[in-house]
């Protein structure tokens, strides 16, 4: 964790009171053993003839940094909401710090910060409006409303900014924010659902140093996401999912190692023709490969030792070509036959 | 672990003047178009109704035309205030502002957010059941000390029709729905409520459903208010009937805005 990081972590440890005692709370009777974060099991949500999620089951340890990665379309945010207790699963349960939803909802919420895809910042408020709602909302008590706001200012960089409108701030100070906005009640559990999405690269690096002080503190995170980096970067732990069921989980490299049969790839690009004579090779030497765009990627280190001679490529067919690391991309067309976006 | 267990009251009571307060510091931003809105129309209806139509009639059941329309028109403004208000903000709030989605990721119910945006419509209903009855005076209305009730009535009337557009925002599926309220619910409210005619002359099937409405209802308990006429009898009946429409709203807000957000 670098110094930012430890600054971010500090400035939101101070922000409430997430203390043992209280985690104590979930503890089972008889059992040392705290319940996950988060169990779901066998769930199934139907919404008309739509299956959004079928038969999903996950267990999410406590203090993780947890990704769930799939398409769009693929029942994250579906997942989510059945997680604070705003949507009812059709089949199976749900248990989120222990407590069943969605009958403990206003419980879990009370030790689970959301950050909602959708931008939903109050425009006419202040920055320090906007959190000192939701201090009110998630029961801060009065006397130390006015500290939590100024540590999750801190901690979204936006103390100079504390009277400033929302409607004022430019995209990356309204999303950390946000996040702040979430954290103010330090709960146990912290949901971001797609907190990059449509941000610009920048901006993507300053939410997921905000996401590393998270997880610095101790709590549960668990973000969804369609971009494979920030899944690599940021998770200890990854799901992936499609169709609402969970296709593989686990670590990172690990899915990487156990889906795709090379940790390295190579990207052969050309057109139409050309692909398809690199990819009539790559199946003739029983070579991983797939179609992405412009390009083959073929799943070897060495291309041109692999497929150099055979005679179906013409002269020049391997010559615009990338090397890079297997990722997790690569998993999921690998389960799938499908890109992920 | 039970569920959901209802929470001390004074809890419940914290997240409603929560919700209020957030109403307040944002309306302290954009206070100008709905206040300047709420004064001009009734000034207009005055001038337009009141010495327009009552240099032709002077009179209607038993009081001046200007008494009878003023007092119409303060009831008109609560209706506009509280329902088209809440028709609006339970429209937009769920769906383009994903306004109900932050606040319902807070550990409030969906009771609590229904009455806090209620309060809150309230508090501004009666603010311009305030204010047209004030301009009423200066327009030379004659009224009782009993106008002190204004307020009140203001306020049970605001929330009432408040959370009455909170069910019907809930049920919206698109702003072109908008103008159906308007049509369907606002405009025939008007009509049959004794607002700014009155119904004595009007056929049996005009004049029942003015019992049905419970805007007749607001104005016969702002009249009261205002001129201190009625016999406790009839405050009773009006104010009874209210009540009941106020928790029969606040339970169809609660019943489609939960069905409308938890899915």
């Amino acid at each position: 964790m670098n110094d930012e990081e430890s600054a971010h972590a500090s400035a939101r440890h101070r922000v409430g009171s997430r203390s043992p005692s209280r985690r104590g709370l979930d503890a089972v009777p008889g059992s040392s053993q705290a319940p996950p974060a988060i169990r779901v099991s066998g769930v199934v949500k139907q919404f008309g003839d739509v299956r959004a999620l079928d038969g999903l089951d996950l267990v999410v340890p406590r203090s993780a940094t947890f990704g769930l990665l799939g398409p769009n379309g693929a029942g994250k945010s579906t997942l989510m909401r059945l997680l604070m207790g705003t949507a009812v699963p059709t089949a199976g349960s749900v248990e989120v710090l222990g407590l069943p939803l969605p009958e403990a909802a206003v419980e879990v919420r009370s030790r689970t910060g959301l950050v909602a895809q959708a931008d939903n910042l109050d425009e006419e408020l202040t920055c320090a409006e906007n959190l000192t709602v939701y201090a009110r909302l998630y029961g801060v008590a009065a006397q130390e409303r006015a500290a939590a706001v100024a540590r999750g200012l801190a901690f979204a960089h936006l103390t100079d900014r504390a009277d400033t409108p929302a409607a004022q701030l430019s995209g990356g100070m309204r999303r950390r924010l946000q996040i702040a906005r979430a954290l103010l009640h330090a709960p146990d559990l912290v949901l971001l659902d797609e907190p990059t999405v449509g941000l610009d690269p920048q901006i993507r690096q300053e939410v997921w140093r905000l996401v590393g002080a998270i997880r610095a503190d101790g709590a549960t995170v668990v973000l969804t996401t369609h971009y494979i980096e920030e899944a690599e970067r940021l998770c200890d732990e990854v799901t992936i999912v499609d169709h609402g069921r969970v296709l593989a989980r686990g670590r990172p490299d690990a899915l990487v190692a156990d889906h795709v049969r090379s940790d390295v790839v190579v990207e052969v690009h050309g057109d139409d023709a050309a692909r398809r004579r690199v990819a009539a090779a790559a199946a003739a030497a029983a070579l991983a490969h797939r179609s992405a765009g412009t390009s083959v990627a073929v799943f070897t280190g060495d291309v041109e030792a692999a497929i150099g001679h055979d005679p179906r490529l013409s002269p020049g067919d391997l010559d615009h070509r990338l090397r890079r690391p297997a990722n997790l991309e690569d998993v999921f067309v690998s389960l799938t036959g499908e890109l992920l976006s | 672990m039970t569920a959901n267990a209802p929470r001390p009251l004074g809890q419940g009571v914290c997240i409603i003047a929560a919700l209020v307060w957030r109403e307040w510091r944002v309306f302290r931003r954009i206070w100008l178009a709905p206040t300047v809105g709420s004064a001009v129309e009734p000034i207009i209806y005055l001038l337009v109704f009141g010495y327009g139509f009552g240099a032709i009639v002077t009179s209607v059941v038993g009081i001046p035309y200007l008494d009878f329309m003023a007092t119409g028109a303060a009831a008109n403004a609560v209706l506009l205030t509280g329902l088209i208000g809440a028709v609006v903000n339970g429209f937009f709030r769920r769906t383009a502002e994903h306004l109900y989605e932050g606040l319902l990721a807070a550990p409030i119910r969906v009771t609590e957010l229904v009455s806090g945006e209620a309060a809150w419509t309230a508090v501004r209903a009666a603010g311009v059941a305030i204010s047209t009855v004030a301009v009423a005076g200066v327009f030379g209305v004659n009224l009782a000390w009993t106008v002190i009730f204004v307020p009140a009535v203001g306020l049970v009337g605001g929330f009432a029709f408040a959370c009455l557009g909170a069910a019907i925002g809930a049920r919206l599926r698109s702003d072109m729905q908008l103008g159906v309220v308007a049509a369907v619910v606002f405009a025939p409210m008007f009509v049959v409520s004794w607002t700014f005619f009155p119904l004595d002359g009007a056929p049996a099937w005009l004049r029942w459903p003015s019992q049905l409405s419970p805007l007749t209802h607001v104005v016969s308990l702002l009249r009261a208010a205002a001129f201190g006429r009625a016999t406790s009898d009839e405050v009773l009946v009006h104010a009874g009937v209210l009540l009941g429409f106020t928790v029969l709203f606040w339970m169809l807000a609660v019943r489609f805005l939960r069905r409308a957000v938890v899915s």
